[in-house]
C-alpha cells in the first residue's frame, strides 16, 4: 500500500506517494530538472546522471528519476554545483562521439541540442574523441547511425517495455559501448524487429532516423508513449 | 605599412579559416545595419575588403571556420597576437562542425578520396600552393585563447548584429538563449 508523504523540493512544500520518484514529484509540481534518458511511458535507468539532486545531509548527489521520495527529505534541483555537473556531462556527452548539428537530420529538433542551450554550453572545453563509428543503414525502413547516439537506452527499453521485441541492447563497456540489434549483426537481417518504429521516435538524436529524411527534417513524436502504456494499465 | 592614424572607431576585422563563408554571408545579412554599425566601427581586415596583410592592431576580430591546415594555424595565431577580442563566429570555428567530420579518419583518407580516386584523368596529390592538413580539425579556442563564442550554423545576422552593437559599446553580450549549435 501506498502513503502520502511531505517534503520540501527547493524549500517549497511539495507531497507525493512515497512510490514516486523525485523525478516524478517534481514535474507534478512543475519543478524542472533536466533530463536525457527519461521518457514519460518508459522505466528509468539513470543513464544520463543529468537529473542529479542534492539530499540535504548527504554528500552523494543522487539520480532524481530512479530515487523514491520519503518522509521529510530536503531536496535541491538547481546549485552551483548541480549547474557545472550538468554543463559537464552534456559536454562529455557532445565529445564522446561525433555530432555535427549543423548537418543532422535532427537538427532544430534534438534534445541534446536543446540541452546544450538549456544548461548554458556555447563551446566545448575538453578535447573531442573523434571516435570511429560505424552507420547500419542495412533496415528497410531506419537507419542507426552511431556516431549520434549518447546510450541512453531509450530504444532498449522502448522495444523491450513497449513493443515487446527486445531487437535493442547494449555491448561492450566504457566508451566501446554501442547500441546493436539482435546478436549485434545488421539491422536488417533482424529476427525480432516488427518494423514498428518505436525505438526511432523515443531516441532523442539524431542516431535513429527514418530513411529519406535529409538535415533537419526527422522530428519525433513521442507523445504515444505514455497513451500507450496509460490504456494498457487501465485494460489490466 | 604605415598605420591608419587612430581615431576613435573600433577596428573590427574578420577571417576566414576552414569554413564554407556563412557566417561571411551571414555578415552580409546586417544589409543597411552595417551601414550604420560604420559610424562607431571600421572594417580594417577582411575577405571582403582588399587588404593583403593583418594589421598590427585590431580591436574586434571575427574568426569564421576551423583550424584545418598548416595555413590556418599560422594565420590565427597572427591573428590572435594583434587582436583585443576575438570572437568565434560560427560552428566551424567553436566546434569544428563540418570540416571536422574527416577526424575519425584523418587527413590522408582524404586526400586520396579526392586527389587520387576521384581523379581518373590525372590523379596526383599537390605539393605546392594546397597548404598541409593538419592531423585533426580544430575548433578555434583548441589552439589560441578565444574571448567570445558565437555558435550557430551561420550565426543569424540578428546574432551578429547584436553581438557587434554590444561590442562596439564595450559591454560582453550575452549569447544565452539566442543562438545554439547548428540551428
Amino acid at each position: 500500500m501506498t502513503t502520502v508523504v511531505t517534503l520540501k523540493i527547493n524549500g517549497q512544500d511539495v507531497s507525493g506517494r512515497d512510490d514516486e520518484t523525485i523525478l516524478q514529484v517534481a514535474h507534478d509540481h512543475n519543478l524542472f530538472i533536466p533530463t536525457m534518458c527519461h521518457l514519460d511511458g518508459l522505466g528509468d535507468v539513470g543513464a544520463c546522471r543529468l537529473c542529479l539532486v542534492e539530499l540535504k545531509g548527504s554528500h552523494k548527489l543522487l539520480p532524481a528519476c530512479t530515487t523514491l521520495v520519503s518522509e521529510g527529505v530536503e531536496i535541491q534541483t538547481n546549485s552551483a554545483r548541480l549547474a557545472e555537473y550538468r554543463k559537464m556531462i552534456v559536454e562529455m556527452l557532445f565529445v564522446e562521439g561525433n555530432h555535427i548539428c549543423s548537418v543532422c537530420v535532427s537538427n532544430g529538433h534534438c534534445e541534446l541540442q536543446d540541452m546544450s542551450q538549456t544548461v548554458g554550453i556555447d563551446h566545448i572545453d575538453l578535447e573531442y574523441r573523434n571516435p570511429k563509428r560505424d552507420v547500419d543503414a542495412s533496415h528497410d525502413l531506419f537507419t542507426l547511425d552511431r556516431n549520434r547516439c549518447i546510450l541512453c537506452t531509450r530504444c532498449v527499453r522502448v522495444c523491450d517495455e513497449v513493443e515487446g521485441a527486445h531487437t535493442w541492447d547494449v555491448m561492450g563497456r566504457g566508451v566501446f559501448s554501442q547500441v546493436i540489434t539482435d546478436m549485434n549483426q545488421p539491422w536488417g537481417t533482424s529476427d525480432t524487429c516488427t518494423s514498428c518504429g518505436k525505438c526511432v521516435q523515443a531516441c532523442p538524436t539524431g542516431a535513429l532516423f527514418e530513411k529519406g529524411k535529409a538535415v533537419g527534417e526527422m522530428s519525433k513524436r513521442k507523445d504515444f508513449l505514455p497513451y500507450l502504456v496509460t490504456m494498457r494499465e487501465r485494460r489490466k | 605599412m604605415t598605420e591608419t592614424i587612430p581615431n576613435t572607431k573600433k577596428r573590427l576585422a574578420t577571417i576566414w579559416l576552414d569554413g564554407c563563408s556563412g557566417c561571411h554571408m551571414s555578415f552580409l545579412d546586417l544589409d543597411e545595419r552595417l551601414l550604420e554599425l560604420t559610424s562607431q566601427m571600421e572594417l580594417v581586415y577582411s575577405p571582403l575588403v582588399d587588404r593583403k596583410d593583418f594589421p598590427d592592431h585590431v580591436d574586434v576580430t571575427l574568426v569564421e571556420g576551423s583550424v584545418s591546415s598548416e595555413e590556418d594555424l599560422h594565420k590565427i595565431k597572427l591573428v590572435r597576437e594583434h587582436t583585443g577580442l576575438l570572437v568565434s563566429l560560427g560552428d566551424c570555428a567553436v566546434t569544428g562542425n563540418v570540416p571536422s567530420l574527416r577526424n575519425p579518419i584523418g587527413p590522408e583518407a582524404v586526400i586520396q578520396r579526392v586527389y587520387l580516386e576521384n581523379n581518373l584523368l590525372n590523379p596526383q596529390v599537390p605539393n605546392q600552393v594546397i597548404p598541409k592538413l593538419l592531423p585533426l580539425v580544430r575548433p578555434v579556442h583548441a589552439v589560441v585563447k578565444v574571448d567570445l563564442y558565437v555558435p550557430g550554423c551561420p550565426p543569424s545576422a540578428d546574432v551578429i548584429y547584436y553581438v557587434l552593437s554590444e561590442v562596439l559599446a564595450g559591454r560582453m553580450p550575452d549569447l544565452s538563449g539566442l543562438t545554439r549549435f547548428g540551428k
